[in-house]
């Protein structure tokens, strides 16, 4: 071989999947959170939580294999996020992420409605996951500059992972706006189907006033938001959806219908056995 | 590539011998090579249908990702159906360089034409389950697989390399599940024996019948495409997990097992080949489930794949127009 | 002539190869191949695919049926010039054995 690299024995070339370096799971610099900070990082870690237990249906079930690849990736990029907030908040009250994932009720979870929308068609998972990756992406960004070196690390680490998701969101964007009439109208009844929970992600509470300088006030992040997705629109041919705003109120613990199915479903096996290790 | 070239006269001795001296020198066929028409046949049929057992495969595991009992095994268990989509799709790859389409394969497997690994028939009913999935299907494919990796059709033989070094994981991980539950509660460890029980003479007969029952095997070992049979495939597995299950603390479901010294393999019961030709015969437990499943992903993916089809002409087409 | 496997109009979406630089330094290699349905998703796809155990820092995608190969069966024509030019090779020189940095 030219760059004088050995030739792998089964001529298969030389990248080899046995060699890696394994790298920390879940970011965690041994940290205490306060009872604030935990509080905060429960709405970070819930958002991703449910995102990635609702895009783990899709792996088998996706539009081609290489799909399902594709938002396998996405998946286990936000379980990774979910982790590492979890882990954190729980270190206020000396609880496990799965403490906090499996034996939490309904009113306890601080996610968002947007997150807990059900999958629908491959067109409204495809919204959902944009305008999540978009609030995301723009989240943290600023989070990565937080003064609380926990939540900045793992924001540090989540933007590059969700700067791709939103590309990959983008990218489906294009093609079903402009590929097919039926692709095309599809998208349109999701994005009118989701527009209304978008506003819920950008609302100020008063936790945000108490960690400043630790948290992002997310009403801050709503120009960016809106200017990449005005771009994005416009080359889709996408006009804004006009669908009114719901009242939300995921962060104060009143959910939509749909959660408690999601967290039954989720939590079943682990409360069957308290205390169990898997 | 199209199907005029794929047609080269069968009867070139030249051509012919040439192909047996690759063969007999251990060398690679590649897909440009004339190859007889039996030899390609074969491998389309194995191949693809190796392809659709790990695409059919994802399903009794993707039952449980939502349902995974910690953040972590959730983490493990969609990464490790992922990598089954991703070994169907190299496998299907290869089978592609012998003339047949990824569409094709996905229709025939959707009009129930095809075959696949009939272990996945059955349910995983319980955690468990994807404990004795990874450590005896997984297990009993990486013994089926590893000799692949010398197949004699290069581009089958380079999948299995790669679909081997990853798969390395998925067995230890359910290994590693079995064990956290043996070393669990009463509950956990019953729910582990069950498992095995259920899962453990179906993973038997993934090596396929007995060798005198055996009808392709004979030529496919001629071509190297298979390169031991049935039979001892199927007893160096035993003899490799027999004292793992000793490790895990859990009983294998067959009174017959022992030690025989004279041939240093464990001797075994008879397996219940009935039961076998039965879930074969598309009369298992989840032949329809699993059919109907990969039927809906296809249908209901069809106008995402022409959405995206058609957006990449309408660009070409675009960019063609701004270069004249 | 194009890749064995490229069947254009069989499929959907067509097929693209794959090409991955395990680290910097080294040549991209030939790692398999997939489907997309065009060059953006294409190398999305293979990002997906091919570097999810860290296998790589860049990737190449070309179109199946954009790749020209030799003719297989000219290829005794083709690949016999070589054989029988053992001057090309430093191990035909063997009277400066013994002699350093040569």
């Amino acid at each position: 071989m030219n760059d004088g690299a050995p030739a792998h024995p089964d001529g298969h070339g030389h990248v080899d999947v046995a060699k890696v370096t394994l790298s920390e799971e879940i970011v965690d610099r041994a940290s205490v959170a306060s009872t604030d900070v935990a509080e905060y990082a429960t709405w970070l870690g819930d958002d991703a939580l449910i995102l990635a237990q609702q895009l783990g249906w899709w792996i088998s079930r996706a539009p081609e294999l290489e799909e399902d690849i594709a938002l396998g990736n996405i998946a286990l990029d936000l379980i990774g996020h979910a982790r590492s907030f979890l882990h954190y908040a729980g270190t206020a009250t000396g609880r496990s992420e799965d403490d906090l994932a499996y034996f939490r009720d309904e009113h306890e979870f601080r996610s968002v409605h947007l997150v807990e929308q059900p999958n629908g068609d491959f067109a409204h998972t495809i919204v959902r996951q944009l305008l999540m990756s978009l609030y995301l992406f723009e989240l943290y960004r600023e989070l990565a500059g937080s003064a609380d070196a926990t939540l900045a690390a793992v924001a540090g680490k989540a933007e590059k992972e969700v700067d791709y998701h939103r590309d990959h969101a983008s990218q489906w964007i294009l093609r079903l706006a402009l590929g097919t009439e039926e692709s095309r109208e599809r998208l349109l009844v999701a994005l009118s189907d989701l527009w209304p929970y978008v506003e819920e992600l950008f609302r100020d509470e008063p936790l945000h006033d108490v960690l400043a300088g630790i948290a992002v006030r997310p009403s801050g992040l709503r120009e960016a938001f809106d200017r990449v997705l005005t771009d994005l629109f416009a080359e889709a041919e996408l006009a804004r959806p006009r669908t009114p705003t719901t009242s939300g109120g995921g962060r104060r613990g009143q959910h939509s219908e749909y959660l408690g199915y999601l967290l039954t479903e989720m939590q079943v096996l682990a409360r069957r056995h308290p205390g169990a290790t898997w | 590539m199209n199907s005029a070239e794929l047609t080269l006269p069968a009867t070139d001795d030249a051509q012919e011998r040439y192909f047996q001296e690759l063969i007999d020198r251990d060398s690679r066929i590649e897909p440009r090579d004339w190859m007889p028409a039996e030899y390609r046949t074969s491998l389309i049929r194995q191949i693809s249908q190796h392809g659709h057992s790990e695409i059919i495969g994802m399903q009794p595991e993707a039952n449980w990702i939502t349902r995974a009992p910690s953040l972590k095994r959730k983490a493990i268990l969609m990464a490790k159906v992922q990598d089954e989509a991703g070994h169907g799709l190299y496998l299907y790859s290869a089978a592609q360089t012998l003339g047949i389409s990824r569409d094709e394969m996905a229709e025939q497997l959707i009009a129930g034409k095809a075959r696949y690994s009939s272990i996945f028939n059955y349910p995983a009913l319980t955690w468990a389950d994807m404990g004795a999935i990874g450590w005896l299907v997984d297990g009993a494919a990486i013994c089926n697989q590893v000799p692949l990796c010398r197949a004699s059709y290069g581009p089958y033989a380079r999948a299995m390399v790669r679909i081997c070094k990853e798969e390395s994981f998925h067995q230890r991980q359910g290994f590693e599940i079995l064990l956290e539950l043996s070393q669990g509660t009463a509950a956990q460890k019953e729910m582990a024996q069950d498992a095995v029980n259920r899962w453990y003479w179906p993973s038997l007969m993934m090596f396929g019948p007995p060798d005198d029952e055996s009808p392709n095997s004979a030529q496919s070992m001629a071509w190297k495409i298979k390169r031991f049979s049935n039979d001892d495939l199927r007893q160096r597995f035993v003899d490799m997990v027999v004292p793992q299950a000793e490790v895990l603390g859990l009983t294998l479901p067959d009174p017959e097992l022992a030690w025989n010294e004279d041939r240093g393999h464990y001797d075994m019961g008879e397996i219940d080949w009935a039961e076998f030709h039965e879930v074969l015969a598309g009369r298992g437990p989840c032949n329809a489930q699993r059919m109907q499943r990969r039927r809906d992903a296809h249908e209901d993916g069809r106008w995402v794949r022409e959405a995206a089809a058609a957006y990449a002409e309408k660009q070409a087409a675009a960019s063609l127009k701004a270069a004249s | 002539m194009t890749t064995p496997g490229e069947r254009d109009s069989a499929d959907t979406w067509p097929l693209w190869e794959v090409f991955v630089r395990p680290s910097r330094g080294l040549s991209h290699v030939h790692v398999g191949s997939l489907h997309a349905p065009d060059e953006t998703m294409a190398v999305r796809n293979a990002r997906d695919l091919y570097t999810r155990r860290n296998e790589g820092v860049s990737v190449w995608v070309v179109r199946a049926a954009d790749i020209t190969t030799s003719d297989p069966d000219a290829k005794g024509a083709f690949f016999e010039s070589p054989s029988g030019k053992n001057y090309r090779h430093a191990s035909y020189y063997t009277k400066s054995e013994g002699v350093k940095h040569l």
